[in-house]
């Protein structure tokens, strides 16, 4: 009988009931797990990839129609539009981590009431994304917009974003931002405790001053966090949806769509399930590199 | 004389300090303020443009409004029967799994794990036509069974790793001393594992209540009568009833608000654990 690690040459020894391999109980205890992710997670992405190649309308008979979804897909305007907002999403998302880590280097220092107030940087993080999107709409709007009146009180008339085929994109993703900042902020804080303080300490013998002990201490040190933050970014970026559906709907004249966004429309509002899916499989395939690193990222540290 | 001068420069460096946190943080909190004074407001106040003056007199009967004047009281109630259903079979269904892979070692156990990890990361669009066909089959679309089920389901995934890493740290002996007492696996999980994980119990809690409770998309695809909409799309069905009276809005949308946001400050250090990890998923 083979023993434990460590325990073999342990006197005591180990009582017989310890369950070496797949009993009943494993089975009993896995099974609820396994059957709803079975059931609600691994079946529909099957079945979304088989869905892809077809024509449905979501009622009538299903017709293979092989990969012209796909290929339809590569002339479609608005799937590249949908695409490229996607990707102008995930650049500006490139601000949540820099005001992220400066957010979390100003909050690091112990003071009184800094938890009180780490704590108010964080509340967008948890209010829902319907109501940060309809504060922003207010927020942006053309008519009564207190971006507008910011904008009057330097002289600059007023603009209307979400009338603007190039700029409804950019009030989604500010509104995004401020929650996504707060992500990264406490992503950053909880990995700069575990910054190693004698690294600092010796920096600042050394006479380094407050910038360069962030540039050349802190930042590098932070480096598996800069990785996490970026991952958590581009999911974010990659997962629009609530903004678009409560701010602009994707318009005007789809110029505001993502690919989120394009798969519900041609699902629900074309009854174009297969061509939906076919949105909703590509938008799986670019989430795959990400999964893939984190993945990778996780089981490397067992090696 | 230097003493006191070095004194100085440190307090005035100390205020400088707390003036630009306290400058940053009203920027920061400006769309809050901004919801909840427009929330206060009458609706004639708005329209002349006073949206950063405090209301005279402040208008709660908003909040009466909105709460007996619409749905929303119901939308909320919704919310609470989803979300509290969803965080109880969770933690149920992923500590068991959980500590399966933790403490019953077998082949395929990491696979498992991965598979768990990688269908938290799925975008929601993928599932979204064979789930709602799913539940339609089940007889269950348009109920809250489909969100609890679906909820559970998804959460389930990143829950069983955050369990099963923390059941792991739970050491044997004290397994085995209920074993040798003559106890199955499910009493040992019951009366021995449960008890040991309260602080994983308590950020799995507060982390899935916080998804959970913020869903949108789900509820917009799984379910589609008041009877059963959740806040999210309350809240939104509500701003096509009371299109120019926003002080309403805002009012809806911070009832809407405030359980994440209590929860939030009432175990927000398990908020935090839980989400670290959950960013950052250790094998």
């Amino acid at each position: 009988m083979e023993d434990e690690r460590g325990r073999a040459a342990s006197p005591v020894s180990r009582p017989a009931a310890r369950p070496r391999h797949v009993g009943v109980s494993t089975v009993v205890l896995l099974a609820p797990a396994c059957v709803l992710f079975a059931l609600f997670v691994i079946y529909p992405i099957v079945a979304s990839v088989r869905l892809s190649l077809y024509d449905w309308n979501g009622v009538g008979e299903m017709t293979f129609v092989g990969f012209a979804n796909y290929r339809e897909l590569a002339t479609d305007p608005v799937f590249r539009t949908a695409l490229g907002n996607n990707l102008r999403w995930l650049g500006c998302y490139l601000v949540a981590p820099i005001v992220g880590l400066a957010l979390a280097l100003l909050l690091h220092r112990a003071a009184f009431g800094m938890g009180a107030v780490r704590s108010l940087f964080f509340m967008p993080f948890v209010v829902s994304q319907v109501v940060v999107g309809l504060v922003f709409g207010w927020f942006f709007n053309t008519r009564f917009g207190l971006f507008n009146g910011l904008l009057q009180s330097v002289g600059i008339g007023p603009v209307a974003p979400f009338d603007s085929e190039v700029w409804s994109l950019y009030p989604m993703i500010v509104a995004g931002l401020w929650p996504q900042i707060a992500y990264c902020m406490i992503l950053y804080l909880t990995g700069r405790t575990s910054v190693a303080q004698d690294s600092i300490d010796a920096a600042r013998v050394d006479g380094a001053h407050r910038w360069s002990l962030v540039r050349y201490v802190i930042v590098p040190q932070l480096r598996p966090v800069h990785f996490i933050v970026a991952m958590v970014c581009a999911v974010a970026a990659l997962r629009s949806f609530d903004y678009v559906m409560i701010m602009t709907l994707g318009g005007p004249h789809d110029s505001s769509t993502v690919l989120a966004y394009y798969m519900y429309e041609q699902t629900f509002v074309a009854t174009r399930y297969g061509y939906g899916a076919a949105v909703a499989v590509v938008l799986l395939a670019l989430m795959s590199a990400i999964i893939v690193a984190l993945l990778w990222r996780m089981f490397r540290h067992e090696r | 004389m230097h003493g006191i001068s070095h004194g100085r420069q440190r307090a005035i460096r100390r205020f400088l300090y707390g003036a630009s946190v306290a400058l940053c943080l009203c920027v920061w909190l400006l769309p809050l303020a901004g919801i909840a004074l427009t929330s206060l407001h009458s609706i004639d106040e708005l329209s002349r443009g006073n949206v950063w003056t405090w209301p005279r007199p402040v208008q709660w009967s908003n909040y009466a409004t909105v709460l007996q004047g619409s749905r929303m009281a119901q939308f909320v109630a919704n919310s609470v029967l989803v979300t509290l259903p969803t965080v109880a079979l969770t933690i149920l269904v992923s500590a068991m799994a959980g500590f399966a892979l933790a403490k019953h070692p077998f082949g395929g156990n990491r696979l498992l794990l991965a598979m768990f990890v990688a269908g938290n990361l799925v975008p929601f669009q993928v599932l979204m036509i064979p789930v709602r066909d799913l539940v339609i089959a089940l007889g269950i679309y348009d109920t809250r069974w489909a969100l609890i089920l679906f909820h559970t389901a998804f959460q389930t995934g990143f829950c069983t790793l955050f369990m099963r890493n923390f059941i792991r740290e739970v050491p044997d002996p004290l397994l085995d001393a209920a074993r040798i007492d003559g106890a199955g696996e499910l009493r040992v999980f019951w009366f021995v594992v449960l008890p040991l994980i309260r602080p994983a119990i308590a950020a799995v809690s507060v982390l899935v209540f916080t998804f959970v409770w913020n869903d949108y998309f789900w509820s917009l695809v799984l379910v589609q009568s008041d009877a059963v909409r959740p806040v999210t799309a309350g809240l939104q069905s509500l701003r096509g009833m009371w299109q120019t009276s926003w002080n309403l809005v805002a009012a809806a949308s911070l009832l809407a608000a405030i359980p994440p946001l209590a929860v939030f400050f009432v175990m927000q250090r398990h908020l935090i654990a839980g989400l670290t990890y959950s960013a950052a998923p250790e094998p």
